[in-house]
């Protein structure tokens, strides 16, 4: 509390991002978050900006109208406040740049956060995921494939988790050796293991190669892997990078596998870039999207030199080809980029997705994520910007693997259990640091932290959630036909994900949402069958005993969560909960209202649908001046005058 | 003529058609006067039938003695057939050039289509001007119904019944009628219950270089504003178009002239540029072997979506002026024959309820496309794959059927039809076996008897059969005005179209059927709710007077 010295704010003017709209309300600035309030008593907004989401504060110079602060967040959030005296803006800025820039893990918000709940509750959250018997859902260990303790301590790679899965062959000193050939000692170790072929997914770090150098330990390692598999004589080394990038790596003494000293292996350049050009790409991406009156052809225009989609195509082709290799040719494939942590998590991620349709239900893709993300070292903290920030080890890349996801359920409906708010809400909780999963670069780190004790698992709290994140027209049945999805990826089917990158900008969304309505029908389903249910047992009464009983309200169930409210993706319907509510309260006998109340007509609009706030120009007549102008231009929200 | 001198083979034996994403189909091809049939020798199922007028061009191909037609259709479905025989093929080909090119429109299908169902309901009396008018006259009654253009002397592309307003008597709107592009005075287009607002629409005024002014012209649309009242004029063309041209008679409205009037100049291309746009698009849709980079510059060349964006912004523009502005507005571009009728009927689909459901949808297609005189049959006679120069096709109605389905994507629940209808109203204005969509006017309407010689295609939708394919399950009437967003980011390539052919659509559809299931359910389930519980309330009555002693 120390860093803030002004904690609230009056008067002050939040603009609209693509119009000239304003609100005007109070700041208020708590330890954790920025609130803004709004003061028009009937519809007081509000909103809450948890401090470890902001990006970036900037004061921009001071105005007729007071001091314009403009902040960035990592959810895509932009807010845009007028405050009306210097001081209270420069406070608030001060105030706002230590507070976003924790200097100690203790300052993140999750050893804060307190959601009620007890030791037990905690720890029973953290006890969800389990990846040991994940591993054993996928038929590990085998007779081919066992668990090893050479890293139980950490000694062999720090990055890696404790516990770790190499074919029977790979002896301990072979792992050790290959560890040493490896950058970070990040040697090839099990990801997923592809029951059926018995196929196997690995990945590590790129070999320490350099130029010449070899390492027989590391070649009896690949060869160890090859031979798990019966089923092929060969297998794939995908270096997930361009070949340019590899080739560079050689002369600082890493670099990749020389065919000639690895027997049967098939090596693949995929070509994805490094995190700082996606660094750049995403920069590129929402500078364009972000532009007010952004025209057809700079967007198309900017969405192409941004170079965004052509990134996820990249991903996703790498994706699509290891999950060929496994399942069609039931060859084992190992993946690698430069440490093992970035290109390599997305295609294991994303090619087991496709591969293996538990990862596509709520609970495996949380297993998915836990297992290939958070256990294998991908280095949230820095990626993702919560402590202390090198800013050249930010990169979008757990952002990018979430959009390709979203991709894919764009082309198969139905293969998912969740919907795409499941995505964006992991999105904002990877960034919000109010949960442990993602605290931290690897598991010795989330150890030492001893974050199971002191905070709380995100997962649980999504499960809690888990009505709001359904796909309603998930189909079970869906992947028993498709086991294995086979996307198609012609350029026009990777679409901009309007809902991610603009998920606050309300006005650029479609006004209703069928997503909502069908899942609130959904949710009416299961409520009416209840009622049915409850109906049929009072009228079994009846024909069976004579005495009358009072008719009960039937037992419901109220235990839904609200849906979230930072998910604005379309008007909130009347929602027939609350109309079957009102059903229900009526008295029998009485007949009960079929239908929801009718929508009068008259001024009421499709709740965020005004004309005003799209822009088609604003009308700025004022007739009966002298000095009429010939004609006058309407450009979107901008009136400009020419003769 | 008789079709059979261009039919030169009739029949072929042993032809393969491929089509994407569907199995290839070997069987016989046989030519009729205005069908391309192929049916499998194993069994009925499997067949194509193809209308020659949907036949937009043709490419042959010859390996050895194996010929193939590739024939790239309307609709924008590209199929290849392969016959054997060299001769055969090239017959073929000509044969079908020949039929898909007949210039008499009374040797088009429609002329020789005989309805397998019943007409219950004939479409061509789907819209009658004088019924249309009795309601407006219910809500005001400063308009009335002018016979002035009985025998289309007046203005040829004009229907014989217009809305005017009740103090301009005929000799005024003839003269005003001399001083609009093509005789096409103002006419009311919309009347907007809520505040009595009206949209007109007519050609451009032909003020020349000299600036004629017409006292007519200015008393007519000044009779359309309330006392005090301002309007807006939207020309569809940029300032700099609509100065150009002057310089061929045409113009603008002249301030000094038109007080009460404000110009607003937007800028929706002319028909030769939209045709280009649709080639470019439709090719980028093709071309399987894009990297993600030339995909988006090529969308981006083809500048479609600029269009759609364009055209959207206009229309809302005249929506926010009439709602939101309480102000009355007139819409023209040249002609007033094109952008004009997108803009006027974008309009009425944000701010009428009415226009969102099928019926109203329709009467929308009749009154301000039909009757107001787009010429549908010189802009679609030739599609996105037309070789030659382009005359005077170009896809205007196609891009209002982009910009309702985008306002449809926006606003899921508002809309009583599904992509569906605009998809199959896209068809028919290119290819059709009614004759709703021939020739160019009213007047040529009438002169072709097509309401005698034909069916409308109005006939055959609102058959009950017919129309559940076109229903929006998600539908919920809602009276409010819809106003889009119009944002680049807010806008979609119209996949069901353009993509069409290009993608197989089976996990969409099943997910779609899906939806509709929970949709029939949560009906189904509420019926019963309520029939229990009335069960349950008798059952109370009936028991109760037995407690009371």
């Amino acid at each position: 509390m120390e860093h803030i010295r002004t904690p609230k704010v009056e008067q002050v003017k939040l603009l609209d991002r693509f119009s000239n709209k304003s609100v005007t309300g109070t700041l208020h600035l708590t330890a954790t978050h920025l609130i803004f309030v709004e003061s028009n008593s009937t519809s007081a907004q509000e909103i809450w900006i948890l401090h470890h989401h902001i990006a970036s504060v900037e004061k921009l110079s001071l105005k007729t109208n007071g001091c314009p602060l403009l902040i960035q967040c990592r959810n895509f959030r932009l807010v845009h406040f007028v405050i009306p005296r210097e001081r209270d803006c420069h406070d608030i800025y001060s105030s706002l740049l230590r507070l976003l820039r924790p200097v100690s893990y203790d300052e993140l918000y999750a050893f804060s956060y307190n959601p009620k709940q007890n030791d037990q509750q905690r720890e029973e959250g953290w006890q969800l995921i389990d990846l040991a018997a994940e591993f054993e859902r996928m038929g590990v260990p085998c007779d081919q494939w066992q668990l090893t303790d050479v890293n139980r301590e950490y000694k062999v790679c720090k990055t890696y988790p404790r516990d770790l899965y190499v074919p029977i062959m790979a002896s301990k000193p072979i792992i050790v050796g290959s560890s040493k050939f490896r950058s970070k000692g990040r040697f090839p170790v099990l990801t997923y293991f592809y029951q059926e072929k018995k196929a196997a997914v690995c990945r590590c770090s790129q070999p320490l190669s350099g130029f010449s150098a070899r390492c027989l330990e590391d070649e009896h390692m690949l060869q160890a892997i090859s031979k798990a598999n019966h089923n092929s004589r060969y297998i794939y080394v995908m270096d997930t990078r361009p070949k340019l990038n590899a080739l560079a790596n050689r002369a600082a003494g890493k670099g990749y596998e020389n065919e000639d000293n690895y027997s049967n292996i098939r090596f693949q350049f995929v070509g994805i870039e490094n995190i700082h050009v996606m660094r750049g790409s995403l920069q590129k991406l929402l500078e364009v999207v972000g532009t007010r009156s952004l025209s057809m052809t700079d967007y198309l225009v900017g969405l192409e030199n941004s170079g965004w989609l052509r990134h996820i195509k990249a991903i996703m082709d790498a994706a699509i080809f290891l999950a060929k290799a496994v399942t069609v040719e039931g060859a084992s494939v190992l993946v690698h980029c430069s440490d093992g942590w970035d290109r390599t998590a997305q295609v294991c991620a994303l090619g087991s997705l496709l591969m293996d349709p538990y990862y596509r239900t709520i609970k495996g893709f949380m297993v998915l994520i836990e297992k290939d993300w958070i256990s294998f070292g991908h280095k949230f903290a820095d990626r993702c910007d919560q402590l202390d920030p090198d800013p050249k080890e930010v990169s979008p890349i757990f952002t990018q693997f979430l959009e390709c996801v979203w991709q894919l359920t764009e082309q198969f409906p139905q293969a998912f259990e969740f919907s795409e708010w499941f995505l964006i809400q992991i999105h904002e909780h990877v960034h919000s640091c109010q949960f442990g999963n993602f605290l931290g670069n690897s598991q010795r780190q989330r150890e030492d932290l001893q974050l199971k004790e002191r905070t709380y698992s995100l997962w649980a709290h999504l499960l809690s959630e888990k009505q709001n994140y359904l796909n309603p027209v998930y189909s079970p049945s869906f992947a028993e036909s498709h086991p294995v999805l086979e996307p198609s990826t012609q350029a026009y089917h990777f679409k901009f994900w309007r809902n991610m990158y603009h998920q606050y900008d309300r006005s650029m969304h479609p006004r209703q949402s069928i997503l909502k309505h069908v899942l609130t029908l959904k949710d009416s389903n299961r409520e009416l069958e209840g009622t049915v249910q409850a109906l049929k047992t009072k009228l079994q009464k009846f024909s069976v005993s004579t005495s009358p009983l009072k008719p009960q309200t039937p037992p419901r169930e109220r235990s839904l969560p609200p849906r979230p409210q930072s998910l604005i993706l379309g008007a909130p319907l009347l929602s027939r909960k609350e109309v079957q509510q009102e059903e229900d309260e009526e008295v029998f006998g009485e007949e009960a209202m079929e239908d929801a109340p009718a929508i009068t007509g008259g001024e009421r609009t499709v709740e965020g649908s005004s004309a005003t706030e799209n822009g088609y120009g604003e009308l700025m007549g004022s007739f009966g001046s002298k000095n009429e102008p010939g004609a006058v231009t309407l450009e979107f929200g901008v009136a400009r005058m020419t003769c | 003529m008789e079709f059979a001198e261009l039919i030169k083979t009739p029949r072929v034996d042993g032809v393969d058609l491929h089509r994407p994403f569907m199995p290839t189909v070997e069987g016989t091809l046989c030519l009729t006067g205005h069908h391309l049939i192929l049916s499998s020798r194993q069994d009925n199922t499997e067949e194509l039938w193809l209308l020659h007028a949907n036949i937009d061009s043709i490419e042959k191909r010859f390996v050895g003695s194996l010929g193939t037609i590739i024939v790239k259709c309307k609709d924008l479905r590209v199929i290849q057939l392969d016959i054997p025989g060299m001769e055969e093929c090239l017959n073929i080909a000509s044969s079908i050039e020949a039929l898909s090119t007949l210039d008499s429109v009374s040797l088009m299908y429609p002329f020789f289509y005989r309805p397998l169902f019943e007409v219950i309901e004939d479409g061509w009396q789907l819209f009658v001007p004088e019924e249309a008018f009795k309601d407006l006259e219910s809500m005001t009654d400063e308009w009335r119904l002018s016979e002035v253009n009985k025998d289309f002397s007046v203005c040829p592309s004009y229907p014989s019944l217009l809305t005017v307003p009740k103090d301009i008597d005929d000799e005024s709107l003839c003269k005003a009628a001399s001083f609009r592009h093509g005789g096409r005075f103002p006419v009311l287009s919309y009347y907007h219950k809520k505040n009595g607002m009206v949209m007109m629409r007519a050609a451009q005024p032909l003020t020349g270089t000299n600036g004629r002014r017409c006292k007519e012209d200015e008393k007519l649309i000044n009779a359309t504003l309330c006392a005090g009242k301002r309007g807006y004029i939207i020309d569809t063309r940029t300032i700099a178009v609509a100065q150009q041209a002057k310089a061929r008679g045409g113009g603008f409205e002249q301030e000094a002239n038109y007080p009460q009037w404000r110009r607003i100049h937007k800028a929706i291309e002319r028909s030769n540029v939209l045709q280009d746009s649709l080639i470019k698009l439709v090719e980028a849709c093709n071309d399987q072997s894009h990297s993600m980079d030339r995909w988006l510059s090529k969308l981006e060349a083809s500048n479609w979506q600029s269009k759609v964006k364009e055209i959207l912004t206009t229309a809302c523009l005249a929506a926010q002026c009439i709602d939101r502005e309480g102000a009355s507005v007139l819409v023209h571009g040249t002609e007033g024959t094109d952008s004009t009728l997108q803009v006027t009927s974008l309009a009425q689909i944000i701010l009428d309820p009415a226009c969102r459901t099928i019926r109203g949808f329709e009467v929308l297609i009749e009154r301000e496309w039909l009757q107001a005189g787009h010429p549908f049959q010189q802009r679609c006679a030739q599609s996105a794959y037309s070789n030659g120069k382009p005359r005077s096709e170009a896809p205007v109605f196609l891009l209002f059927l982009d910009c309702v389905w985008q306002i449809l994507r926006q606003f899921p629940c508002s809309f009583q039809f599904n992509e569906n209808l605009l998809i199959m109203f896209f068809e028919h204005a290119y290819a059709s076996q009614f004759g709703t969509f021939l020739g160019n006017c009213v007047a040529e309407r009438v002169k072709l008897q097509l309401s005698q010689k034909t069916v409308s295609l109005w006939s055959w939708v609102n058959r009950p059969q017919e129309l559940e394919r076109f229903l929006n399950p998600l539908y919920e009437p809602n009276n409010l005005v819809i106003w889009p967003s119009v944002a680049p980011q807010s806008l979609l390539l119209w996949e069901g179209v353009f993509l069409r052919w290009n993608r197989s659509t089976k996990c969409l559809d099943e997910a779609c059927q899906e939806m509709v299931h929970i949709i029939e359910y949560n009906k189904e389930l509420q019926n019963k709710v309520n029939s229990l519980r009335r069960q349950l309330a008798q059952l109370e009555t009936e028991e109760s007077p037995l407690q009371t002693p």
